[in-house]
């Protein structure tokens, strides 16, 4: 038996140095604050946990931030696919300008976004004047933290997508259009199964990043507490009055939701890189 | 946790004839939709941030700047990014000479590990960082009685930057530097390059593109961040604002014109930011698909 | 200078890539390190390189006597060619060749003008003139190959070390670089190690030919000598096309295929199994039975194409398939078609008894 070896040998120098610091960097910004958060909430124990994270304002903002953040996600897994089989299947004139916008949610900060929607979807704002009158309330209610959600999610779908759809082999639909499929039997049987991994993938991108969101939805929310108060505003309301266990208690729980969609985008992966290599 | 940020370098080409095409009106009709769900949702809110600005004219709008508050928040931003961008700079050199380099027990982790601030909120991002050096934080005796302040203090606000920002550079180079392998890492070490020679000459030119593509996302999340500044910034007018800080101050005081003039400084960021991927984008293609040029012909 | 290698063993995991390799390079000589892949050449050449480490207390490595299993790649003065060249990209061909001179410390480092001659110089020897401001993206694979080569030899390497060198060309280039490699060799007569996994072009080239197997060396010696001397039957396949004739001994008197022949040697070692070896030219094929040692086939195919058109025949004994090569001119004489009934007689075979070769030869 070999002696087992923590790192293959190599010839190239360095490794020590740059692991070393990678490592120390990695815990003194990351791994000891994020540490933090969960000793701390273990010196709660688990009444007071339970009573912080179960008031009925705190679930009422889990509420709306879940509700609004899976609707927001799947609003762009519909949207999000048009625009990116669009930008990767046909041509227009400016396609590239409107392909590098797409972007503009991941870099325009959450403030900016925030105000800029408020202002366009306020009661006597650019949209909100239309919608008024039919008795739609955009703004300051879940319908506007809504469409910020959406407003934010739409870069990871589209972007997730867009490579998927690059990569699908068009001889592979011609040959199904050979086999007498029509366009729309195409798309079911063919096309959707291949991209089905980058659909889930983007969406749970969406929905996690829309989970934790606090910028661009609390200008829009109004922030009543019970009806349009999420759960990151919650967070700092309670910081903001000194109460850190409960803002612990409650970041607690939102992380925990953060981890289960990244352990399920994860899954996502490894299922689409495995799921048609059974046996081999 | 960023699926939008990582580099696009393929290119494909667009029209697929023959059986696999849309009819045409299908096609007009899903470039109608594109068009018009990206223009309610993005392009509409980019014009609302420079129309509100300039609602009272441009004298109002320059006006806003000269304000001090306004001033000291710009000054504090680019001093934040000033700084979490080179440290996170290096970070990511670092990272991704370990990781894309050497093959080691708990590579996998480690990944996921550097990834972990993209998947937290930054509203906890900022907490965090209250609760390690707050004044209830398990250093804020220590701190208050050596009279040292980070929360509710620029350090805070350095920290809490640095923590979002943490992944961008590690990420664009580790995924290029393990495509790229090391073979001329080790050809300039054979050619008797030192360690720092191959370092400069080889690997650094080769990820240049990559590595300022991270940079301009580091930048540009550095100077826009908002809620994870938010929590440990105090909001002290001229002191403890970033930008997108003051924006918010001027907007919750209804001044709505300095709001959005202050803003459309953000969103002219943004603009350059997303035309400089762009170009990083085509440079990078380009680079790609070099080799496959027509060669010249053998002699 | 020549190379040692003194009991070298490398292990990948569970992998063992070499297994206590020992081997000589003589001064000046051009070897090749042929096998099929996983057989450990690869490994054994980035091991003498120092690009890879040996097992920890494996053994030695000597250039010239000295032991340099402690030098890092950069003071082993070597060149190495990389299979893929690993050419900078951001360099021109000039910046690349020079690479090895300007990295040296001050002390060491030749002057500009020095830099500029020794590359232009280079240049030539390679045949490529006028080509120092061409990125490696804007040349051909041979043009790049040849690049790579001028990049190692710039630093004057006390032995060049090239890895599958005319691996990524196609079939013309290839074969015109490695006559190329062979000429430049005999003019600047530095110690080189090439892997390969061609036999042709290792018989081409090398002065020496060392065979690998699974982490192991199966002979070394000039090229013809591994041809016509295959030391097991390994080696004896590796080499090119092959026929199996199997056949026992028994008291001294054994039977291949047809052939019967007197193995006195072998007179006490009883009742054992035999495979001759045949190569597809050393098969005689005939229209008449020439002889009791004559095997009858019939005619599956024929390769009219190149130099030497093959056979594809099935004995009617045991209905096992042969492959023949014979001369146009006899395809011709004999005029042959599928289907033809034909005899076919070795006309030299190797004989091996469990892995072992006899020194008998028909």
């Amino acid at each position: 038996m070999k002696p087992f070896r923590l790192k293959q040998p190599s010839v190239l120098p360095g490794f020590g140095l740059t692991l070393g610091y990678t490592v120390l960097y990695l815990s003194l910004i990351v791994l000891v604050p994020l540490s933090a958060l969960f000793f701390r909430t273990a010196t709660l124990g688990w009444e007071e946990f339970w009573r912080i994270v179960s008031d009925p304002r705190v679930v009422a903002s889990y509420r709306l931030t879940f509700g609004a953040s899976l609707a927001g996600a799947l609003i762009n897994a519909v949207f999000g696919f048009i625009v990116a089989w669009t930008l990767v299947r046909t041509s227009f004139p400016g396609k590239k300008i409107v392909d590098a916008l797409v972007d503009l949610p991941f870099a325009l900060p959450t403030a900016v976004s925030g105000i800029a929607l408020t202002a366009l979807y306020a009661p006597n704002g650019w949209l909100g004047q239309y919608l008024e009158p039919l008795g739609i309330k955009a703004a300051f209610s879940p319908l506007g933290v809504t469409i910020a959600l959406t407003f934010i999610g739409l870069p990871f779908v589209v972007r997730t997508l867009q490579p998927a759809l690059e990569d699908l082999d068009s001889s592979v639909e011609e040959a199904a259009a050979s086999l007498g499929a029509g366009r729309v039997q195409t798309f079911l049987r063919i096309i959707l199964p291949a991209i089905l991994p980058a659909l889930l993938t983007g969406f749970a991108l969406a929905f996690a990043r829309a989970l934790g969101e606090y910028g661009s939805v609390v200008f829009i929310s109004g922030n009543m507490p019970m009806q349009t108060e999420i759960t990151a505003l919650l967070i700092i309301t309670k910081l903001e009055q000194f109460d850190y266990p409960g803002a612990t208690a409650i970041a607690v729980v939102m992380l925990v939701a953060s981890f289960a969609i990244l352990f399920f985008i994860n899954l996502v992966q490894w299922w689409s890189s495995h799921r048609y290599r059974a046996g081999v | 946790m960023a699926g939008p940020i990582a580099l696009r370098t393929s290119s494909v080409s667009t029209a697929i004839p023959g059986a696999t095409a849309e009819s045409p009106w299908v096609k007009w009709l899903l470039i109608a939709l594109t068009l018009g769900f990206l223009t309610l949702f993005l392009f509409v809110p980019l014009a609302a941030v420079f129309t509100e600005a300039l609602r009272k004219g441009w004298n109002a709008y320059l006006a806003s700047f000269s304000d001090p508050a306004a001033l000291a928040a710009i000054k504090l931003t680019l001093l934040t990014a000033a700084i979490a961008v080179p440290l996170n700079l290096v970070f990511g050199l670092a990272a991704a000479w370990a990781i894309a380099r050497f093959n080691f027990v708990g590579k996998n982790l480690l990944l996921t590990l550097i990834d972990l601030p993209f998947a937290v909120s930054p509203v906890i991002s900022g907490l965090i960082y209250v609760l390690l050096f707050g004044l209830q934080g398990w250093l804020g005796p220590f701190l208050a009685e050596h009279d040292l302040k980070i929360i509710f203090a620029v350090p805070g606000i350095v920290l809490a930057t640095v923590f979002v920002t943490f992944p961008f550079v590690a990420r664009e180079l580790i995924p290029l530097m393990q495509e790229q392998g090391s073979e001329e890492e080790q050809a300039a070490l054979s050619l008797g390059a030192s360690g720092w020679q191959t370092f400069w000459r080889v690997t650094l030119p080769n990820v240049k593109w990559a590595l300022l593509y991270g940079v301009i996302l580091c930048n540009a999340r550095a100077m826009g961040e908002f809620g994870a500044v938010s929590v440990v910034s105090g909001h002290i007018r001229g002191k403890t604002n970033t930008i997108p800080l003051h924006v918010e101050i001027l907007y919750n005081e209804y001044n709505f014109v300095a709001a959005f003039a202050v803003a459309s400084l953000l969103a002219i960021l943004a603009l350059l930011t997303l035309a400089a991927k762009s170009l990083v984008e085509w440079q990078v293609r380009r680079q790609a698909a070099a080799p496959l040029e027509p060669t010249p012909a053998e002699e | 200078m020549s190379i040692e290698v003194r009991n070298i063993s490398k292990t990948f995991g569970a992998f063992t890539a070499l297994n206590d390799v020992s081997l000589n390079v003589p001064n000046g000589q051009l070897v090749a390190l042929l096998g099929p892949s996983g057989s450990g050449k690869t490994t054994l050449l980035r091991i003498i390189a120092g690009l890879e480490p040996p097992d920890a207390g494996s053994g030695r490595i000597l250039f010239h006597d000295e032991d340099v299993v402690d030098r890092g790649v950069g003071d082993r003065q070597v060149g190495f060619v990389f299979q893929h060249y690993a050419l900078f990209r951001h360099m021109t061909v000039f910046e690349n060749i020079a690479f090895g001179l300007r990295v040296r410390p001050r002390k060491t480092r030749p002057e500009k003008s020095a830099i500029r001659d020794r590359v232009q110089e280079l240049l030539r020897l390679v045949q490529l003139e006028g080509l120092g401001g061409r990125f490696p993206s804007q040349l051909s694979g041979g043009q790049r190959q040849r690049v790579a080569l001028a990049r190692a030899l710039a630093v004057e390497p006390k032995v060049l070390l090239l890895d599958e060198p005319f691996g990524a060309l196609d079939a013309k280039v290839r074969s015109e670089l490695r006559r190329w490699l062979r000429r430049l060799h005999d003019e600047i007569h530095v110690t080189s190690v090439f892997v390969t996994h061609d036999q042709e072009e290792a018989l081409e080239v090398a002065d020496q030919v060392v065979v690998m197997n699974q982490g192991r060396i199966e002979q070394v010696g000039p090229p013809a000598e591994v041809y016509d001397n295959p030391a097991n039957p390994f080696v004896y396949g590796f080499l090119g096309n092959v026929n199996l004739f199997h056949g026992r001994i028994d008291g001294g008197q054994a039977r291949v295929g047809n052939v019967d022949f007197p193995l006195p040697a072998l007179q006490a070692a009883g009742s054992r199994e035999l495979v001759g070896y045949v190569r597809p030219h050393d098969i005689e094929v005939s229209r008449e039975q020439t002889g009791p040692d004559a095997i009858a086939a019939v005619i599956g195919h024929i390769h009219g194409a190149g130099g030497l058109p093959r056979l594809e025949l099935e004995r009617l004994d045991n209905h096992l398939q042969v492959e023949a090569e014979l001369t146009r001119d006899r395809l011709r004489e004999l005029a042959l078609q599928v289907g033809d009934r034909v005899y076919i007689r070795p006309k030299s075979m190797r004989v091996f008894v469990e892995g072992q070769p006899l020194d008998y030869q028909i």
